[in-house]
């Protein structure tokens, strides 16, 4: 396997925040942004807000956000080495925090 | 503050959780609480379930339930609670022809009867299944439609149960963490069950879901219930290991055996479970305890494949009965460079299911009234060794019991609530919702945890390992006070973590000293210091805490 770099331009904070926040991400061939997402949280940024249940048998459904403005899964979708990939909430849902939208139907909200 | 009644909390809303919601509102419930730390019916195991459900049908042969029952019992080792088996294969039938009524598209026969496959363990075709691979999400997605149609039924997704609260001993309600607004909720409930699933996350290989971590387990012993049988974790024997595969579930080569056979070969290209006492010569019949033994020692003797395990091929099948039998999956593994008439893949053991869980008798009480479980977080009915297509009949008869009787329960037992309840747990919700500075979160310490767990505690153990995995997760339990957590209260990621580690160590320590008291190799445990059966060991042990929070091992009483 060989070790690739992918750099990611992340949206981040709340409703009422614009700001965007970049990190580099080693990866092994065939890596996927998921996993990206979750050595971020692990290694540099614990407080990254993202949604993801099955991890990556992408049956939830819950990963979904807009990666280089195109609506896809981070599961599913496998990181890229060299240009930034800017991943952003998925559009028209309001932003919670980070890459978390309001994806609740509203009959399971409090 | 949020506050929330009910007649029946359920924490879970997997395949046993939701079952069990539609089980209470038919038995009389008209508030049912529904809730998931996840969304409703996206999270757990159910939706992952790729293939087999086991239910003594009788639509390719004559079946009965007792035969089920007799192959459970085989599987378990010696070890099944008999009355929880029992009650699983014989109510099975009704449950599986239940979700046929709600449509949940079990795969026909040529002749309109519900197609079974034989699995390892079977003695006779009784696994039905949805094509392709779609088992889990029919289920929970055909669950999911019952629920929205009951009125009595409030669903609740995000909402992360911390505590279970009693009164007297007996569970009044509980305390919970509204992920969203990261602010406390009390809820009181005449009854709750849990149904939460199981804790393999905890292992660093792992077919799990996120919210598996064993929150369900922790809840219960700290509720003062018991567990049982918390040693015995079955590891996969052929999940997935390379090509790297994304977009598909870890688990998936197991419905190409039922359906195709399939070699497994050594890294040398031999075939070799024929040297472990299973001979494949009739198809695929290996118990998955053998199975991942078989794999293991090939490995360990040096004859692995290059990322560490074994190699799986097809290389034998047809293109067109490749097509025939998983049609548009066959797609999905191209996009992921894998072509099976050309190439075998690497395969080696992943945690799975835990056998053990929350001690309930059959009508899914646990020893504090009022607290119930259901799925896989009861422990009991699969002993030392669950049986292929056992876990989601688990799920539907286990919750519907739960429901059912946790109805009744509810119907007699108005504890009510008093403000001074749960006060603790909201304390330290809301003192750690405040973040707070330290080295480390909780995040590195799960990583770590995993590494831990797979190392010390997977499937081959010995009294060494089981003690330093003892030892370090004493010290985490430990360092649980001085972590960080980031500020702001909305989605807070650190504050989920910190709830998830406190849960995880739990059970991670259930499950070691369990498997540290056991001395012989059983089913799904295995010791490398004590490699035989031991008939003096045909019994369960059970778990539980005491107040100051020591985590004691005993055998059945």
């Amino acid at each position: 396997m060989t070790q690739q770099t992918a750099r990611l331009r992340i949206r981040r904070g709340t409703a009422d925040e614009l700001r965007y926040d970049e990190f580099t991400v080693p990866f092994d061939d065939g890596a996927s942004v998921l996993d990206a997402l979750l050595w971020i949280r692990t290694r540099r940024d614990p407080s990254l807000a993202i949604r993801y249940s099955c991890i990556s048998a992408n049956v939830c459904k819950e990963c979904v956000i807009a990666i280089d403005g195109v609506v896809d899964y981070a599961c599913t979708t496998r990181l890229r080495a060299g240009a930034v990939m800017t991943l952003e909430p998925l559009p028209g849902k309001p932003v919670l925090r980070d890459l978390v939208t309001e994806t609740r139907p509203p009959r399971e909200r409090l | 503050m949020t506050h929330l009644e009910t007649d029946i909390l359920i924490v879970g809303a997997g395949g046993a959780g939701m079952y069990a919601a539609i089980a209470a509102s038919r038995a009389g419930a008209t508030r049912v609480l529904l809730a998931d730390k996840s969304l409703v019916g996206r999270g757990g195991a159910t939706v992952m379930a790729q293939m087999t459900v086991a239910a003594a049908l009788g639509e390719e042969c004559p079946d009965d339930w007792t035969a089920h029952f007799d192959d459970t019992l085989a599987s378990g080792r010696g070890l099944c609670d008999e009355a929880l088996a029992a009650v699983l294969c014989q109510e099975a039938p009704a449950r599986i022809r239940e979700m046929a009524e709600w449509r949940v598209g079990w795969a026909r026969r040529a002749d309109g009867r519900i197609a079974q496959v034989a699995a390892p363990g079977h003695s006779r075709p009784r696994c039905c299944y949805v094509d392709f691979l779609n088992t889990g999400p029919a289920v929970a997605a055909t669950l999911r439609r019952q629920i929205a149609r009951i009125d009595a039924i409030r669903r609740v997704s995000n909402l992360t149960v911390t505590d279970i609260v009693t009164d007297c001993g007996a569970a009044v309600g509980a305390v919970a963490l509204d992920g969203a607004a990261g602010e406390p909720v009390t809820i009181a409930a005449n009854a709750v069950i849990v149904a939460t699933g199981g804790l393999t996350r905890i292992f660093r290989r792992n077919s799990a879901s996120a919210n598996m971590g064993g929150d369900g387990y922790a809840l219960a012993l700290a509720a003062g219930a018991d567990l049982v049988d918390m040693e015995f974790v079955q590891f996969f024997p052929i999940g997935h290991l390379a090509p790297r595969l994304v977009g598909m579930d870890p688990i998936m080569w197991d419905p190409f055996r039922y359906k195709l056979g399939g070699r497994l070969l050594d890294g040398n290209g031999r075939e070799f479970l024929a040297d472990y006492g299973s001979d494949e010569t009739s198809g695929y019949t290996t118990p998955r305890d053998i199975a991942t033994y078989a794999i293991h020692k090939e490995v360990a003797a040096g004859r692995g494949s290059p990322h560490g395990g074994v190699y799986l091929s097809f290389a034998h099948v047809k293109r067109a009965a490749l097509e025939a039998a998983f049609g548009p999956v066959i797609e999905r593994l191209a996009r992921n460079g894998i072509d099976l008439v050309r190439m075998p893949v690497e395969v080696a053991p992943i945690a799975h299911y835990q056998m053990g869980g929350i001690a309930v008798d059959e009508g899914m009480a646990s020893r504090v009234p009022g607290l119930y479980a259901a799925g896989e977080a009861t422990g009991g009915a699969n002993g030392a060794n669950r049986l292929s297509g056992n876990a989601i009949p688990e799920a539907l008869v286990f919750g519907e019991r739960a429901g059912r009787f946790a109805a009744a329960y509810a119907a007699t037992h108005r504890p009510g609530w008093d403000r001074r309840l749960g006060a603790e747990a909201l304390a330290r919700i809301r003192s750690l919702a405040d973040g707070r500075q330290g080295d480390i979160g909780a995040a590195v310490l799960l990583d770590e945890l995993r590494e831990l767990m797979w190392r010390e505690v997977g499937p081959f153990r010995t009294a060494a390992g089981l003690g330093r995995a003892l030892f370090r997760l004493g010290e985490m339990r430990a360092a649980l006070p001085e972590l960080a957590i980031a500020p702001g209260r909305v989605c807070n990621a650190t504050l989920a973590d910190w709830f998830d580690l406190r849960a995880s160590l739990l059970a991670a320590e259930a499950v070691t000293r369990a498997a540290l008291a056991r001395t012989e190799s059983r089913g799904a445990h295995q010791r490398e210091d004590f490699p035989d059966s031991d008939p003096a060991w045909a019994s369960r042990q059970h778990v539980s805490m005491r107040s100051d929070g020591m985590i004691l091992v005993g055998s059945s009483p």
